[in-house]
């Protein structure tokens, strides 16, 4: 069972901060020297990530072209799908890391009865779109904890958040779609036959790792209701690089805590990574203008070719029998490049 | 060909797919390339082996070649190494392979495709590989994972499908291109690509045909073009000062029914009085190399600005064919140019600037033709073309490495009256490959190429029924060559013919004789003279009273 060993590394976190709570040296082991590390981790291993990405050359210009060049005047270009200028792969980007543009087209290949029928499929856009869109806003939200004051786009953001007022404290929409999005996910890598079979246990680990983050982030507002101010007061410490550690930190938080510290320390080791690399992919961002603009290739090496005057030294009786001009008529001298 | 009709069946996968080993049936596989166009290639590692022996005769280092030649090419290709890290395996591109589609193998499926590699990846090229293992997808490399490569990656016909739907772009082609330069680097390739390449480099052609042969079937279609028109149709070979440099795929010149679309080309370039002449050592546009590596597909492509530059011409027209036009658009200059002793290409006929050629300096013929036609410079009579009910398959190369989509309806719309598309979800972008691409049209690979040729087959025969299609143009020898078999198996009754040739049928020549035949040499009076048969099947008379 693929799943089982990233299950019992979660649980085995979780149980780790609930532990970590209980003396003081492993509580600032917990609560200061732990995040500081996986963020340390998260911002260097990122960026170096991301960098040699950005420094391996790029040989080829090798768009895929999801629409009509531009080619004749009267012929209309797919700009958006097929650009041809820089501006337009901007905006394909755009549009891809925005909306998912790629996901969108997806459509489901089923077999009936020696036919093949292609049906619709858009639930894995749904289902992305709006896991990644509520996690935005929930980070966004979370910058209330590390900034004092508050900007006001953060509590406006947080407002129209929670502007379904549910019960107190309020429910926010975020929270309801991403814990809706995530287990989707999960579903899906479970009773897909296909993605089960592709999948590996470290997919299943970054699903279990922000499944447990956003539950363990519902139970502290609504179940355990921790004391948010002392918890500010200790982020704000944090965010200035002055950790004052309470003389107790509720274990709940404490789990909530060493699970995203895990998840960013985790995060440039693993496929999380695509948030960085989808804006360096090759066959997206580039534009089509492959014949109206040069691409350079960097390490263009020379090759063996085989040259014309090779070409017509081999089959000179062959051209003279055709009477095909040749370049060299003298066939002693062969004149090479 | 398989006699019973082969069952498409979808298939639940189960189990640990790394544990998994190809299995090599025939029908299924390529042969390796013989020793001899290894040699002439200069690649290593010459011998005589085949897939389905235990031994494969690998070089002793074999394991060092290919890690090393793993990490130059993760330092010299960006493609490679973020389709080695980014990849979440969401499973959209599964079912978008017409491979996966009609084999039912789940390592068919692009992600896994590219798996059989990034697990390798993982265990030499990164810390958690080499730290955690299996646990994080990574597998040792053994002999067996390079039979699966050979395999898997000789069962992608880089035709780029995946990469439309994947949210990051991953091409699948582009590790395909990877892996079968790793296995070159051991001397694991197939006859198929590496014989047409050894051709091509020597002659200048992939059939081998050398200058005298090339004259005298160019010679020989002028002549039949001649016949069916009643006019003097002649073709240039090796003129110097010609304005433009036409290329072509070599099957153009040797295969049927690649052969009308020749008789197309000559008698459009009559009827406009194009200055223009072919090469005997330019005589291929396609580029097999393509599909062995990119040193090879620079090597071979050289020829054409080589030549180019030798006849003096200012600019290269380019025939229908698919692959070299991924060639053509997205490697020429870079590989080979700049071409800056041409010039930008402008059509002599309607003075039509090419602006999207204005650096490469190569125009698609189907882009030249669509501005003839525009621009009202051709005469066309459509209903010559009345027997064919026509649909049209986008090729691989020119739809999703290029966006040549709408030149090729234009011609189409004006050359014939009963044109339908086949569904949406399986044309332009989107559509489905031969089956036969990058090198996998082999007999011997007769099995796999009618199952992943099924999908495009499947699509065909919803047009066939709607709306009595019979007739599939496309624009690509590989097509042409290839289709015939993949609809006589799956969708009798229905024919492969090139744009151009279905242009030349419609072409009102000046001075031309009546027309009694079609490019084919079929009756054009009337009706068509071919009878359905029980089947639905179209027969020739000939044929039919054989029946």
């Amino acid at each position: 069972m693929k799943a089982l060993t990233p299950l019992l590394a979660v649980l085995a976190i979780v149980a780790l901060a609930a532990l970590g709570g209980l003396a003081h040296a492993s509580l600032v082991l917990l609560a200061v020297f732990v995040p500081y590390s996986a963020c340390a981790v998260f911002l260097i291993g990122f960026c170096y990530r991301v960098v040699r990405w950005a420094w391996a050359p790029v040989p080829f210009r090798i768009p895929t072209t999801c629409g009509q060049q531009k080619s004749l005047p009267w012929i209309k270009p797919a700009s958006l799908d097929n650009p041809s200028t820089g501006w337009g792969a901007f905006r394909r980007m755009t549009l891809e890391v925005l909306l998912f543009r790629s996901l969108f087209r997806n459509n489901r290949a089923r077999l009936h009865d020696q036919r093949l029928v292609l049906g619709e499929d858009r639930y894995l856009w749904l289902g992305a779109l709006a896991f990644h869109w509520s996690l935005l806003v929930i980070l966004l939200r979370h910058l209330r904890l590390f900034l004092q004051p508050v900007p006001v786009f953060v509590s406006l953001l947080s407002r129209l958040d929670g502007s379904f007022q549910v019960g107190t404290p309020a429910v926010y929409v975020s929270d309801v779609v991403v814990v809706g999005a995530l287990v989707y996910l999960t579903a899906r890598r479970f009773r897909s036959p296909q993605v089960r079979y592709i999948s590996l246990p470290f997919d299943y680990l970054a699903l279990f790792l922000l499944l447990g983050i956003v539950i363990s982030g519902l139970l502290m507002r609504f179940v355990f209701r921790v004391d948010v101010a002392a918890i500010k007061q200790f982020a704000l410490g944090l965010a200035v690089f002055h950790p004052s550690v309470p003389s107790t930190l509720a274990p709940i938080f404490l789990i909530h805590l060493l699970l995203v510290s895990t998840l960013a320390a985790y995060f440039p080791f693993s496929t999380l990574m695509h948030m960085g690399g989808v804006f360096l992919s090759p066959t997206r961002n580039l534009a089509n203008n492959n014949r109206s603009q040069r691409h350079v290739n960097p390490w263009n090496h020379p090759v063996k070719t085989h040259s014309y005057a090779e070409w017509e030294h081999e089959f000179r009786d062959k051209l003279k029998i055709a009477k095909l001009p040749l370049e060299n008529e003298d066939a002693g001298k062969i004149a090479f490049d | 060909m398989p006699e019973k009709l082969l069952s498409i069946e979808p298939n639940n996968p189960e189990g640990d797919w790394r544990e998994a080993k190809a299995e090599f049936r025939k029908g299924t596989i390529c042969y390796s390339a013989a020793p001899k166009n290894v040699t002439y290639l200069g690649l290593p590692n010459p011998r005589p082996w085949q897939p389905f022996d235990a031994d494969w005769k690998l070089p002793p280092d074999w394991k060092q070649t290919i890690l090393d030649g793993m990490k130059e090419r993760l330092q010299k290709y960006r493609s490679f190494r973020l389709f080695m890290e980014i990849c979440v395996r969401c499973g959209a591109c599964a079912d978008k392979c017409h491979f996966y589609i009609g084999s039912g193998d789940p390592k068919n499926m692009p992600v896994l495709r590219a798996e059989l590699m990034r697990s390798v990846y993982r265990r030499y090229f990164t810390l958690t590989g080499r730290l955690f293992g299996s646990l994080v997808g990574a597998r040792e490399l053994t002999e067996d994972v390079i039979k699966e490569w050979f395999y898997y990656f000789c069962q992608c016909t880089e035709c780029r499908r995946c990469s439309v739907f994947c949210p990051y772009g991953i091409d699948t082609a582009e590790i395909t291109m990877m892996g079968r330069e790793l296995l070159d680097l051991i001397g694991c390739n197939i006859n198929w690509v590496l014989e047409p390449a050894a051709n091509c480099f020597r002659t200048g052609n992939h059939l081998g045909v050398q200058p005298h042969a090339f004259q005298d079937s160019l010679q020989f279609a002028a002549g039949e073009a001649s016949e069916i028109t009643g006019l003097p149709i002649e073709v240039p070979i090796n003129r110097k000062g010609a304005e433009i440099l036409f290329v072509m795929p070599s099957a153009d010149y040797f295969g049927t029914p690649h052969y009308y679309t020749l008789l197309g080309y000559l008698m459009l370039f009559h009827e406009i009085g194009l200055d223009y002449t072919v090469s005997a050592f330019a005589s291929e546009g396609g580029n097999f190399g393509l599909f062995s590596s990119h040193e090879l597909t620079k090597r071979l492509n050289a020829k054409i600005y080589e030549e180019a530059k030798r006849l003096g011409v200012k600019w290269i027209l380019g025939g229908e064919c698919g692959h070299m036009w991924r060639v053509f658009h997205q490697y020429m200059d870079t590989m080979n140019g700049p071409a800056d002793f041409l010039e930008p290409p402008v059509s002599p006929i309607t003075g039509t600037r090419f602006e999207n050629a204005r650096a490469t300096r190569a125009v698609h013929i189907c882009e030249f033709t669509a501005d003839l036609i525009h621009h009202g410079k051709l005469r066309l009579d459509p209903s010559r073309n009345d027997r064919w009910n026509v649909t049209y398959h986008d090729s691989c190369n020119p739809s999703r490495a290029m966006g040549l989509l709408e030149e090729p309806r234009h011609i189409l719309k004006n050359v014939c009256r009963n044109f339908h598309e086949m569904p949406e979800n399986t044309i332009r972008e989107q559509t489905f490959c031969c089956g036969s691409g990058a090198g996998l049209g082999t007999d011997e690979n007769l099995e796999m190429r009618l199952r992943g040729g099924f999908p495009r087959a499947n699509a065909v025969k919803y047009v066939r029924e709607k709306h009595g299609v019979n007739l599939l143009a496309c624009i690509c020898a590989i097509d042409k060559a290839t289709l015939p078999t993949l609809m006589e198996y799956w969708v009798p009754g229905v024919e492969v013919a090139g744009v151009h040739e279905l242009l030349g049928n419609a072409l009102i020549m000046t001075g031309e004789k009546e027309r009694t035949t079609d490019l084919r040499g079929e009756d054009l009076r009337g009706e068509d003279l071919r009878v359905e048969n029980l089947r639905g099947e179209r027969l020739t008379k000939e044929e039919a009273t054989r029946e």
